[in-house]
């Protein structure tokens, strides 16, 4: 069972990791990072059955940045759309010189 | 859970982690945000039945709390603050045979959920009692995360709420409207 987890951690991490290089809408690459997380959030309860319960109150830690990090992202995101009216990242491009 | 799992432990687990992939797939696929963040829920929800398959009762019931009660809608409020979600896309009702195989399968996932509420075919729904540690006694299933939370990992538990701090105040600066203070 904890193989078949690990392995369903990789395939969703590999999922989340398409999403992102694929995707150019700026709030579905933000998912697709969630996704990630989420994954290896995954392995960390898989592994916490082998080696003992400080997996999960890692997972709980996981929880708490990826919150935080939506709150900011998305914070972020709306800015974005506020300059340009769009959150479309080819059309984001004031760093290309 | 024992450690050897039963046939129907092990089939329920393959059925979760197949609807968890094939939810991701089709959530990178979607060209609709709001459909996208909708199967990205259904992805959440698959993982937190896998969760509690392992005897983290806690870690699922604040998957489902946390990420698919708090993060995704605010992810879908800003899609629809942004209006980036296309009326014609959000009105997603299918046709008579959509709504017949989502009442089949409604119907499958209420009858595996009263055979589960006979929990002598399930044991892992019992309360966790950490066969990991052998004698260590049982602390159901939010002690096991409190105890070491609370002692060994303190320090980060107190840094936590300094980072959500800063996130708060971050959002607020960043989201504000220029005008308001220049």
């Amino acid at each position: 069972m904890i193989p078949e987890a690990l392995a369903l951690s990789a395939v969703l991490f590999t999922i989340g990791t398409v999403g992102v290089l694929t995707r150019r809408n700026a709030i579905v690459i933000f998912m697709c990072v969630e996704l990630m997380l989420n994954a290896v959030n995954l392995s960390f309860v898989a592994l916490s059955r082998l080696y003992g319960t400080t997996g999960q109150v890692f997972v709980v830690f996981v929880m708490t940045v990826a919150a935080a990090e939506a709150a900011v992202g998305l914070a972020i995101i709306i800015a974005i759309f506020r300059h340009g009216q769009s959150v479309n990242l080819k059309n984001i491009n004031l760093l290309k010189g | 859970m024992p450690s050897s799992p039963g046939l129907f432990y092990q089939v329920q687990f393959y059925i979760f982690g197949l609807f968890a992939i094939a939810s991701a797939l089709a959530f990178v696929t979607r060209k609709s945000p709001v459909s996208a963040a909708l199967w990205l829920v259904s992805v959440m929800f698959n993982l937190s039945a896998l969760y509690v398959m392992m005897g983290a009762h806690f870690v699922g019931a604040i998957q489902v709390l946390v990420y698919a009660g708090a993060i995704m809608v605010v992810f879908l409020f800003v899609v629809m603050l942004l209006n980036l979600g296309h009326p014609s896309e959000l009105s997603d009702i299918r046709g008579k045979w959509g709504r017949l195989a989502a009442g089949g399968i409604g119907l499958a996932m209420l009858a595996q959920v009263m055979v589960l509420a006979r929990s002598r075919f399930f044991p892992a729904l019992q309360p966790a009692t950490n066969p990991v540690f052998g004698g260590a006694p049982d602390r159901g299933a939010i002690g096991t995360i409190a105890q070491p939370l609370f002692t060994e990992h303190l320090l980060a538990f107190e840094l936590t709420s300094i980072l959500l701090l800063a996130a708060i105040v971050g959002a607020v600066a960043v989201g504000k409207r220029r005008a308001a203070s220049t």
